[in-house]
């Protein structure tokens, strides 16, 4: 029973994943209902975490290799709330595309379950294969679209990840190979007990870590991919990978060098490699993405650049004493806040490119007239992206460069402050052509129902959240607790 | 409570504004008018309720807001001596804003409420008094102000909002690392308590945090070289957009330094005095001579702004009483001049369609009342005895002879110079040989034209020969802090 109820989300996600694929064989004529299965599945998820957090039943299961924390449990609710939102904004790109849709929403569910293997993940062997679970699909769904510009995208992405994963089974097998055990806190114990003497092998091992996990966070040099593939595949689908990948590799790229690679010799090794990747991530994202005439290549491009932003948390782990989780909490804050922000402008951009049938920034002149609701749901998310207040991702931003001040990492928040400067002139550019510039067509346009629910949604968690930025703080903070030493 | 409905009572009414139905649309300045008429009488009651004997913040509300570990943010508004004139300021220019704004007919609703969340950020950002918060208003002014210039302006509109935009962001991007380095050091962003603090080892050499900070209230002064968004922005603006950049969004600039760099880190403020001075006396003399050759003439007045508010940086430089309360003087008295040489110039060229001063010319002749009252503003703006310009000169001049003679001595060329952009601008456009095709416009005439001139002339007088009322509140806490910088 104990195991069922641990994997309840996972279980609830994977049977409508089942239900999806077997209801469209079956009932092809009710097609219409299959998001609504789906979501139906996040929605118990969602519940069934609720439960546990409510029976405050927190433990590790099957030997300490998943963990039943409040670390899991934050990213659960993060991964459920993305996937539903991608669910909610594929609808109309879906019933448009009109084939194998049981399978396009099974694939989602299935990279969702791996999503929340990943999030209670503390062994090396259960946390590379809740990756693959969740990176196979969604090689699948870069692909899925009928161009062959969709096609590249899911090739390139499958060839270069399946490197990454590679360079990461490296890293995990050498970090074996020292310590003697996959337990993260196992690691951690060897590493404490005799690491000093094979410190250039545990260096090694980390930088093979830091480059597989840096694959999924789509961070320089890492960072290749990343506009190719968004600008290729299916929009929904880069939303998911842009919010839903990235987190997962921060979840987890988190917990073990937290909870196993937290030695200060080794600690102070790979805040500075994450310095440096930020910084470099940052600038470069940003510097590419000014150039961008393309919204979808800008937001990749962008999405580089706020990978730098999150890296800083990771960076920041020089605090010492009480405030030693303060980075890590502000990575969590970082995550939900981007999930919002960066989900609703991908929302915004999926209903007007299947309105006016271009990405070309230049195209979406006077959609202020044209759409006012999306035109300004994709504003406001654009703002806060910059990190301007009052969004939530101003807090975000706030946070996470306060952690860097108090690790005395004062160059690094200068940097991360120039870059906002400079992500101001192309975020605020789409906006200053949506409000400012001609439409092309006097037609205006209403957004779908199921479109207008996610934007909503969205948009108003980033506005809520900007407000009153305290609930979502004071979460991030009790979730990683558990690394307090 | 009442600072509070001073800074929410416009944003309500803006929403209201935006709420209102297609066909009232054109009722928007009544609602918009009615509220900056009701942010006027409750500044001005405060102004009078000010205790001036207890010194101090005043009319203090605190809530608590974040408060998670590291966070401890507050809603925490309050008054002293120098932010109260601004705060009078801020509602009175609001006002004028409404009034010359009468005539707005294009996309009105949306004019108005902009016009209104302007001036609830920057009455936000003058009672704040904690960093956090005062952050967010700074920034949340972008916003209106973005709008305002490139929907309603003119001319390159676009370019010039976004350069605005960018200058300001760039700025506020350093302040907001100084402000996280002092609020980690000291623990808390209460600036009263920052203010009680000692710095120690702060993570940036303090000198640092004072430039940070300062960087980002000198592009909003302006100071040379910072200053090349104010002439664009200026030009391109609407009349009432210009009013209020001129009349209050440059003060925010001269407040932050007083408030935040002078009053967090008075040593700081010791070592740099001469700098700063220097660079106020640069200002006021590079402004002077730049505003000599322009072409238009709201460019021209810009350019002399930049000359104007030079005094401020002098004042703020010599950090003594005198030259503290001459600068938040200073301040106001150009807040109010400006304020309504802008009104002049954007009467007239409702009617003529040019700013090009080559194409004026004797329009007293066409337009007598306009005339009047640009001159009246030309002659404020020069420092005539009797109005209010002068008065804030002669005492920012009297706190920095003694420590900067040099500063003072240039400071006199640049207003020397502004006798002459002055009386030849005038000149130019109002006297000499009448234009025939000038011939069929017609003088200021409107209810609302001749309210706002009169009112603000009404002002400049008042200060003028009657600034003990607004010196005996600016003064005391002037006086505490000089103390404070003495010691």
């Amino acid at each position: 029973m104990n195991g069922i109820d641990v994997l309840g989300p996972q279980i609830s996600v994977l049977l409508a994943a089942g239900v999806v694929i077997i209801a469209d064989s079956l009932f092809p004529a009710q097609r219409r209902i299959l998001p609504f299965v789906a979501l139906a599945g996040l929605i118990a998820a969602a519940l069934w975490t609720t439960s546990w957090v409510s029976r405050g039943d927190y433990q590790t299961v099957f030997h300490g290799t998943i963990a039943l924390d409040r670390y899991a449990v934050f990213f659960q609710y993060v991964f459920a709330g993305v996937t539903a939102t991608v669910v909610l904004a594929s609808i109309d790109w879906v019933n448009r595309e009109g084939r194998r849709q049981g399978e396009y929403y099974a694939l989602l569910l299935t990279v969702c379950a791996g999503l929340m293997f990943l999030a209670g993940a503390r062994d090396l062997i259960t946390i590379f294969i809740a990756l693959e679970l969740s990176s196979i699909p969604q090689y699948i769904l870069a692909g899925w679209g009928k161009d062959t510009k969709s096609s590249e995208a899911g090739l390139k992405y499958l060839l270069l990840g399946a490197v990454a994963s590679s360079l990461l089974l490296y890293g995990m097998a050498l970090l074996y190979g020292v310590t003697g055990s996959t337990l993260l806190p196992d690691i951690a114990a060897a590493i404490e007990t005799n690491g000093e003497s094979y410190r250039g092998l545990l260096v090694v091992a980390m930088t093979l870590l830091i480059a597989g996990f840096g694959f999924k966070m789509a961070v320089v040099p890492f960072q290749m991919w990343v506009p190719d593939v968004y600008q290729g595949a299916p929009t929904p689908v880069a939303a998911f990978l842009s919010v839903g990948s990235k987190a997962a590799a921060f979840a987890v790229a988190v917990r073990v060098f937290f909870e196993a690679l937290g030695a200060d010799f080794l600690s102070d090794d790979w805040s500075m490699i994450f310095a440096v990747i930020a910084a470099v991530s940052m600038t470069l994202g940003n510097l590419m993405a000014i150039a961008q005439p393309d919204i979808k290549r800008m937001l990749g491009y962008s999405s580089i650049a706020q990978a730098g932003n999150f890296l800083v948390g990771l960076a920041a782990i020089s605090v010492t004493g009480e405030e030693f989780t303060l980075g890590a909490s502000g990575i969590l804050l970082f995550v939900a806040a981007y999930a919002f922000t960066n989900l609703g402008a991908f929302v915004a951009v999926i209903a007007i490119s299947q309105k006016i049938n271009s990405d070309k920034i230049a195209d979406y002149a006077g959609m202020w007239k044209v759409s006012p609701f999306l035109a300004l749901g994709l504003a406001f998310c654009l703002v806060s992206l910059t990190g301007i207040p009052p969004t939530v991702g101003f807090w975000a931003k706030l946070y996470i460069f306060n952690a860097a001040v108090r690790a005395d990492l004062v160059w690094l928040v200068v940097v991360g402050v120039l870059n906002s400067v400079v992500s101001a002139y192309y975020y605020l550019g789409v906006v200053r052509v949506m409000f400012l510039g001609q439409p092309g067509t006097e037609q205006r346009f209403r957004a779908s129902p199921s479109i207008a629910v996610a934007l909503t949604a969205t948009a108003a968690g980033v506005l809520v959240f900007g407000i009153v930025p305290a609930p979502l703080m004071s979460a991030a903070r009790d979730a990683v607790e558990i690394f307090a030493r | 409570m009442e600072l509070s409905i001073l800074i929410f009572l416009p944003a309500i009414a803006a929403a209201v504004i935006l709420l209102l139905p297609q066909r009232l649309e054109q009722q928007a300045r009544w609602v918009a008018l009615v509220t900056a008429a009701a942010m006027f009488v409750l500044s001005v009651q405060m102004f009078f309720q000010f205790d001036r004997d207890a010194g101090g913040y005043q009319f203090v509300e605190r809530h608590r807001w974040v408060d998670i570990g590291a966070f401890n943010l507050q809603y925490l508004v309050g008054v002293d001596g120098l932010s109260l004139p601004l705060v009078v300021l801020t509602t009175c220019l609001t006002l004028a804003s409404v009034l010359v704004s009468f005539s707005v007919t294009h996309r009105p609703r949306a004019y108005f409420a902009c016009l209104l969340v302007l001036a609830s950020s920057v009455v936000g950002v003058f009672v704040s008094l904690d960093l956090m918060l005062f952050f967010l208003f700074w920034e949340l002014e972008l916003f209106p102000m973005y709008l305002l210039i490139s929907i309603w302006g003119s001319g390159r509109k676009e370019y010039s909002a976004t350069k605005f935009v960018l200058y300001t962001i760039a700025g506020s991007a350093f302040m907001l690392i100084g402000i996280l380095v002092l609020a980690f050091d000291a623990q808390t962003f209460d600036i009263e308590r920052l203010a009680a603090a000692e710095f120690q080892d702060t993570l940036l050499p303090l000198g640092w945090v004072f430039f940070l900070l300062f960087i980002g209230f000198a592009v909003k002064l302006p100071i040379v070289p910072l200053h090349t968004w104010l002439p664009d922005a200026h030009s391109d603006a609407p009349t009432a957009v210009s009013v209020m950049l001129a009349g209050v969004l440059l003060k925010m600039g001269g407040y932050g330094i007083i408030r935040l760099c002078v009053t967090l880190m008075p040593e700081v403020a010791h070592d740099w005095d001469a700098w700063m001075a220097g660079i106020g006396a640069f200002s006021v003399l590079y402004g002077g001579f730049i505003t000599l050759r322009q072409t238009d003439v709201k460019r021209l007045i810009a350019y002399s702004s930049v000359s104007h508010m030079g005094l401020v940086l002098l004042g703020i430089g010599a950090l003594g009483s005198t030259g503290l309360t001459g600068a938040t003087y200073q301040m106001l008295a150009h807040g109010l001049i400006t304020g309504l040489m802008f009104v002049m110039i954007g009467l007239m060229y409702e009617r003529t369609h040019t700013r090009e001063i080559a194409r004026l010319g004797g329009l007293a002749r066409q337009m007598p009342l306009i005339a009047t009252g640009m001159v009246f503003a030309g002659m404020a703006s020069l420092g005539l005895p009797a109005l209010a310009g002068f008065i804030a000169e002669v005492t920012v001049f009297l706190g920095a002879f003694q420590r900067f003679e040099w500063a003072v001595l240039a400071s006199i060329v640049g207003v020397v110079l502004s006798a002459g952009y002055i009386l030849w601008m005038l000149q130019r456009v109002m006297f000499g040989p009448v234009r025939h095709e000038w011939d069929e416009l017609s003088d200021q005439r409107h209810w609302w034209e001749h309210t706002v001139v009169a009112g603000l002339a009404a002002l400049v007088v008042l200060l003028g020969v009657y600034p003990a009322l607004i010196m005996d509140v600016i003064e005391p806490a002037m006086t505490t802090l000089a103390a404070r910088l003495q010691a």
